[in-house]
C-alpha cells in the first residue's frame, strides 16, 4: 500500500494483523488437530477391539476405492467442460442420473427376456452401450440448447443455466419414469461372489468396477493426447480463437468435449448400477456434486487428477467417519458421510484451491 | 418462407407436445378449468407450444444494412407448416403409447394422456382433432405478426387479464365474498371463468390497452425509475396508497389466501436478503438455506419448551435478539472461508455449506440438541401485547411478516445507495480495480453475507413461530435454488423485481413444500422453476424488472451508439450478452 512513498526497504516488516488470514489460519490448525484427534482415538478403540475389525476395513477401503472410481469418472465430465468452457456445468450430476435411468430400462428388458440370467457380461456390455449413448446425447442436447448460445457471457451466467438445467433435467425424468425408485435386476451367481486376488478375497463387482474405471480412462487418456480430436479439445481449451484461426472447428470440438464427458459420466452410471442397483430421479445430485470435489481436489482441467480426486475423495468419505469421527466419541458416523465429503471440498479449496495435481494459477483466473 | 427451418420447428413443436404429454402435465393440468366449458389448463399449455414456437420463428432477426423481409402470408404459411408437422408428430405420438402399454417404464405414457390428447373422442377423430387444434394455433401464432402492432399489443393484453382472473380465481372470490353475485358471475360453477365473463374481460381490457397504451410505462417510469431522491407527488401518493393497500388487504383476504401471502413473504423477506449478496454484491450463495435453519432452530429451541436440552422458554422477541447474534456468527462463518474464493467455487462451496448444516441438524450426533429427524414441537407464537401469535390465525400473522419485510425493504434500500452499495456495486463488477481504488472488499464481502444472513435469520424465526415445528426437511438445497430462482426473475439487485418476483413465483406455483395458487403446478412446479431459470438466462439475465443502476451498466454503451445510429435510441433489452454479474 505504502509502496510508492517508501524509498528504502525498512528492514523489519511491519507485522500487520490481518484476521482472515488469521481465520483461515485457525481453521487448518483445528481441522489437522482434529483430524489427529480423531484418529489416534479410532486406533485406540480399534486397539479395545471396539470398531471394525481388520476385514471389515480391507472391505471398506476396497468399496470406497471402487466407489471413488466412480466419482472420479464424472468428474471427467466436470473437469473437461471446466477446462474448456472455464464454468461448473452443475448439470452434469444429471447426465449421469440420465444414464443410470435408461440403463435401468435396457436391464430391464433384458432380464425380462432372460438374458440377464444366461450371459450378464454380454447383457452388462449393452447396458453400458444404452447408458453412455443416453448420457452423451443429453450432454450434447443441453449443450446445444443452453450453453451454446452463452458462449462469451460471464461465467456466473452459464453457471446459472446450469443449475435450471440440472432441476430440468430432475423432474423431467421425475415426470418420465415416476418419483418411484427402480431396482435393477439382481446380478446372477456367477458374478455376485468374490474372487481371490494376491490373497485377497474381493466382491466381483468391485473389482470390476475398478477395471472398468482403469480402462476407460485409459481409453480417454489415449484420446486426448494421441488423437487429432483430442489434440484439437486441448487446442480449445488453451485458447478458442486461436483454435478457430488455426482451423479448428471451435463448437464441433466443444460438443465433442460434452460428449465424452457424457459417455464417461455413462460408464460411471454403469458402476452405480453394479454397487447400489437403486436409481430415482434425485440420484444424480450428490454423486454431482462430490464429483465436483473431486475434480477440484484433483485439480480442475486436470484429467488424471479427476480420476485421483474421485478415488482420494471416495476413500476420504468412506473410511473418514469411522477413522476419525468415530474417535471423536460421535454416534452412528455414517449419517455423516455426506457432510465428510462437503467438509473435504471446503479444506481442500481452503489448503490448497489448485487441487493437487493443478498448477497454480495466476490470481486472474484462480477461483 | 423457409421450409427447412418450418419443418425443423415443427419436429421441436411436435417434441415439446410430445413431451408435455408424457409427463403428464397434460391430464394434471386438465383438472383445471380456464374458461369453463372450452378451455383446461392442460390445453392452454399443449396449444400454446405451437403458437408460441410459431410466434418465436416468425421474429424478424434486424441487423444493420440488411434488408428484412415483410410480414406477410409466408409467415401465416410457415406458422401451418410448423403446425401440421407438429400436430402430425403428436398424433403419432398419441397413437404410439396407445398402441404400445409402456405405462411400466413410463407411468404417464397411459391411456389416461391418449383420452386427454384426443379430448375424449375415438382415436383417430381425437387425432384428427389434435393436428387441426395444432395446425390453427400455429397458423394464428404465425399471423400474429401481421396485425398492427398498436392492436396487437392491446389483445396480448386482454389476453394477460383473462389468464390473470382465471389463475386468481382463489382470491377474487375470497375479495368478493361479500358480493356473491360478482363472483357467480364471474366464475363458473365448477371453477373457470365463464364464456361470457371471458369476453367481457378480454374486450374490456383490450379496449383499454387500445386508449391508454403506453401509459403503465410512464406511470412505472415515474414510480421505478426516479431515484431515492426527487420523488414528485403523485409517486408518494401511490406509495401511499400500497402502504394503505398492504395494511387492509389481509383483513379483506380469508385464511387462505393470508396463508399464501405469508408464505409469499418469507420468501420475499428470504430474497431481498439473496438479493444482497447476489445482486448487489455478487456473491453468488448457494447455502443460503443455511441461515433460514440457523434461524428457524435458534429460535425453536429457545422457545420451545420441547426443546431437547436447553430450554429457556424465552418470549418471542427475546429469541429474535439471540437469533440474529447466531445469524450474524453464521454469516462471518461462511463467510470468511470463501472470501478469497470467486464466482463458481464460492457457488459450490456455499452450497456443501448448506448442505451441512442440514446434515448435522438431522444427524443423531446432535439429536440431543436439535432433536434429529422429529425436530422440535411446540414452539409457542409470537407474543405481544400478552398473546400468542402464529399460524393458527394468518389474518394477525401475516401483520409480522409484514414488518419484516419492510425492514428488509428499507435495509435494502438504505444499502443501496450508502456508502457500502456503491463499494458493492464496484466489488462486483471488478473486484481488483475496486480494491486498487481503496474499497475494503474482505469487510464488503463479509458485511453483504451477515445481512443476508440476519434477514434470513428474521424468516427462519417467523417461520418457526408460524408452523410451530421445525424440521429439517424445511431446510433442504431446494430453498436456496427457488430463492435464487426468484432473485433471477425479478432482477439481481432489483427491490421491487425481487418483491414482484417472490409474489408471482411463489404466489402462482408455490414453495418448495407450500403449494402456491394453483395446486395443479406442484407436480411440476421445480421443472418449471428450472425452466424458468433456463430462459430467463438465455433472454434476460437481467430480469424481469432490473434495477436502475445496472440497467445503465449493461446498456451504457448502447445507448450511447445507439443514439448515434438512431435518434430514436431505442435498443433492444435482449441483446444483454454482456451482463457484468
Amino acid at each position: 500500500m505504502t509502496a510508492a512513498v517508501e524509498v528504502k526497504p525498512t528492514k523489519t516488516r511491519r507485522f500487520r494483523f490481518n484476521w482472515v488470514d488469521s481465520f483461515l489460519w485457525f481453521i487448518r490448525v483445528a481441522a489437522i488437530i482434529t483430524i489427529i484427534v480423531g484418529f489416534i482415538g479410532s486406533i485406540q478403540l480399534f486397539l479395545a477391539g471396539e470398531g471394525p475389525t481388520l476385514q471389515q476395513w480391507r472391505d471398506l477401503v476396497i468399496s470406497s476405492i471402487s466407489q471413488g472410481a466412480m466419482y472420479g469418472l464424472i468428474a471427467l465430465g466436470y473437469s473437461m467442460v471446466y477446462g474448456i468452457l472455464g464454468f461448473i456445468n452443475f448439470a452434469h450430476g444429471e447426465v449421469f442420473m440420465s444414464g443410470t435411468m435408461v440403463g435401468y430400462v435396457a436391464a430391464n428388458l433384458l432380464f425380462q427376456a432372460g438374458m440377464w440370467e444366461q450371459n450378464i457380461v454380454l447383457s452388462l456390455f449393452i447396458v453400458l452401450i444404452v447408458a453412455m449413448s443416453t448420457s452423451m446425447l443429453v450432454a450434447m442436447l443441453v449443450e446445444k440448447a443452453a450453453y451454446r448460445p452463452l458462449r462469451g457471457a460471464p461465467r456466473l451466467i452459464p453457471l446459472i443455466t446450469s443449475i435450471g438445467v440440472s432441476f430440468f433435467l430432475q423432474y423431467t425424468f421425475a415426470g418420465l419414469f415416476g418419483v418411484g425408485v427402480r431396482t435393477y435386476p439382481a446380478l446372477p451367481e456367477s458374478i455376485s461372489g468374490r474372487v481371490v486376488i494376491l490373497g485377497v478375497p474381493i466382491e466381483t463387482t468391485k473389482l470390476l468396477v475398478i477395471i472398468v474405471a482403469i480402462l476407460s480412462t485409459i481409453i480417454l487418456w489415449y484420446f486426448v493426447t494421441k488423437t487429432r480430436t483430442g489434440r484439437a479439445v486441448r487446442a480449445v481449451a488453451e485458447d478458442k480463437e486461436i483454435a478457430g484461426l488455426m482451423g479448428i472447428n471451435v463448437d464441433r470440438t466443444i460438443v465433442t468435449t460434452f460428449a465424452i464427458g457424457g459417455a464417461m459420466a455413462g460408464v460411471a452410471a454403469i458402476m452405480w448400477a453394479l454397487l447400489f442397483r437403486s436409481v430415482d430421479f434425485t440420484t444424480g445430485f450428490l454423486p454431482g456434486i462430490k464429483a465436483f470435489t473431486a475434480a477440484v481436489l484433483g485439480g480442475i482441467g486436470n484429467l488424471p487428477g479427476a480420476v485421483l480426486g474421485g478415488v482420494l475423495l471416495g476413500l476420504f468419505e468412506g473410511t473418514g467417519p469411522l477413522l476419525i469421527l468415530a474417535g471423536l466419541g460421535i454416534p452412528a458416523v455414517s449419517q455423516l458421510k455426506d457432510a465428510v465429503a462437503f467438509i473435504a471440498l471446503v479444506l481442500v479449496l481452503i489448503f490448497r484451491p489448485s487441487g493437487l495435481l493443478g498448477e497454480r494459477l495466476g490470481s486472474e483466473d484462480r477461483v | 418462407m423457409n421450409l427447412r427451418k418450418g419443418v425443423n420447428r415443427g419436429l421441436i413443436t411436435g417434441l415439446a407436445m410430445s413431451f408435455v404429454g408424457g409427463i403428464g402435465m397434460v391430464t394434471t393440468f386438465n383438472n383445471k378449468l380456464l374458461i369453463d366449458p372450452i378451455l383446461t389448463m392442460g390445453y392452454a399449455v399443449l396449444f400454446g407450444i405451437p403458437f408460441v414456437i410459431a410466434l418465436i420463428s416468425t421474429k424478424r432477426v434486424v441487423l444493420e444494412g440488411v434488408e428484412v423481409e415483410p410480414h406477410g402470408a409466408g409467415d401465416v404459411l410457415f406458422g401451418a407448416v410448423i403446425g401440421l408437422v407438429g400436430g402430425v408428430m403428436t398424433a403419432l405420438y398419441v397413437l404410439l403409447i396407445n398402441a404400445v402399454d409402456l405405462t411400466e417404464t413410463f407411468p404417464n405414457m397411459g391411456p389416461p394422456t391418449v383420452q386427454e390428447m384426443t379430448f375424449h373422442q375415438d382415436l383417430y377423430v381425437g387425432m384428427g382433432l389434435l393436428v387441426l387444434g395444432t395446425v390453427v394455433a400455429a397458423t394464428i401464432g404465425g399471423t400474429v405478426r401481421l396485425i398492427p402492432e398498436r392492436v396487437r399489443q392491446s389483445l396480448a393484453q386482454g389476453l394477460l387479464w383473462v389468464l390473470a382472473f382465471a389463475f386468481l380465481e382463489l382470491i377474487v372470490e375470497d375479495i368478493f365474498e361479500f358480493a356473491k353475485v360478482v363472483t357467480q358471475f364471474i366464475y363458473a360453477q365448477n371453477g373457470g371463468l365463464t364464456v361470457a365473463s371471458a369476453t367481457v374481460i378480454f374486450i374490456v381490457s383490450a379496449a383499454l390497452a387500445y386508449r391508454f397504451r403506453g401509459g403503465a410505462s410512464v406511470l412505472r417510469q415515474r414510480l421505478v425509475g426516479t431515484d431515492e431522491r426527487g420523488r414528485s407527488f403523485p409517486t408518494k401518493l401511490a406509495l401511499l396508497l400500497i402502504g394503505v393497500g398492504v395494511v387492509v388487504l389481509p383483513m379483506v383476504l380469508g385464511g387462505v389466501v393470508n396463508e399464501l401471502l405469508i408464505n409469499v413473504s418469507l420468501f420475499m423477506l428470504m430474497g431481498l436478503g439473496l438479493n444482497i449478496v447476489i445482486g448487489m454484491a455478487g456473491l453468488l450463495d448457494l447455502g443460503y438455506v443455511a441461515f433460514f435453519a440457523v434461524g428457524a432452530y435458534t429460535t425453536a429451541v429457545l422457545t420451545a419448551a420441547q426443546s431437547p436440552t436447553w430450554n429457556p422458554e424465552l418470549g418471542w422477541w427475546g429469541a429474535l435478539a439471540v437469533t440474529m447474534v447466531m445469524a450474524v456468527i453464521a454469516g462471518i462463518m461462511v463467510g470468511t472461508p470463501v472470501i478469497r474464493m470467486r464466482g463458481d467455487y464460492l457457488a459450490i462451496v456455499t452450497l456443501g455449506f448448506g448442505e451441512i448444516v442440514r446434515i448435522l441438524l438431522l444427524s443423531d450426533w446432535l439429536k440431543p440438541y436439535f432433536g434429529g429427524a422429529q425436530g422440535i414441537r411446540g414452539i409457542p407464537g409470537i407474543n405481544i401485547f400478552g398473546q400468542r401469535i402464529s399460524g393458527v390465525d394468518p389474518q394477525l400473522f401475516i401483520y409480522f411478516c409484514i414488518f419484516f419485510v419492510g425492514i428488509a425493504v428499507l435495509v435494502s434500500y438504505r444499502l443501496l445507495y450508502s456508502r457500502v452499495g456503491r463499494a458493492w456495486a464496484a466489488m462486483r463488477e471488478d473486484e481488483d480495480v475496486a480494491e486498487a481504488t481503496g474499497v475494503g472488499t474482505v469487510g464488503a464481502k463479509l458485511l453483504a453475507f451477515v445481512t443476508g444472513a440476519v434477514l434470513a435469520s428474521f424468516a427462519g424465526a417467523l417461520m418457526s413461530a408460524k408452523i410451530g415445528t421445525v424440521f429439517t426437511n424445511s431446510f433442504d438445497v431446494l430453498v436456496s435454488i427457488i430463492i435464487l430462482v426468484v432473485v433471477i426473475v425479478g432482477g439481481m439487485g432489483s427491490i421491487p423485481g425481487v418483491m414482484v418476483g417472490a409474489l408471482v413465483l411463489i404466489g402462482v406455483l408455490g414453495g418448495p413444500r407450500s403449494p402456491g395458487l394453483l395446486a395443479e403446478f406442484s407436480q411440476y412446479k421445480l421443472l418449471i422453476y428450472g425452466m424458468i431459470l433456463i430462459v430467463m438466462m438465455l433472454k434476460r439475465p437481467e430480469g424481469l424488472i432490473p434495477s436502475a443502476r445496472r440497467s445503465r451498466e449493461l446498456h451504457h454503451e448502447e445507448l450511447t451508439q445507439d443514439a448515434w445510429l438512431d435518434k430514436k435510441g431505442q435498443f433492444s433489452t435482449d441483446q444483454a450478452e454482456e451482463v457484468p454479474v
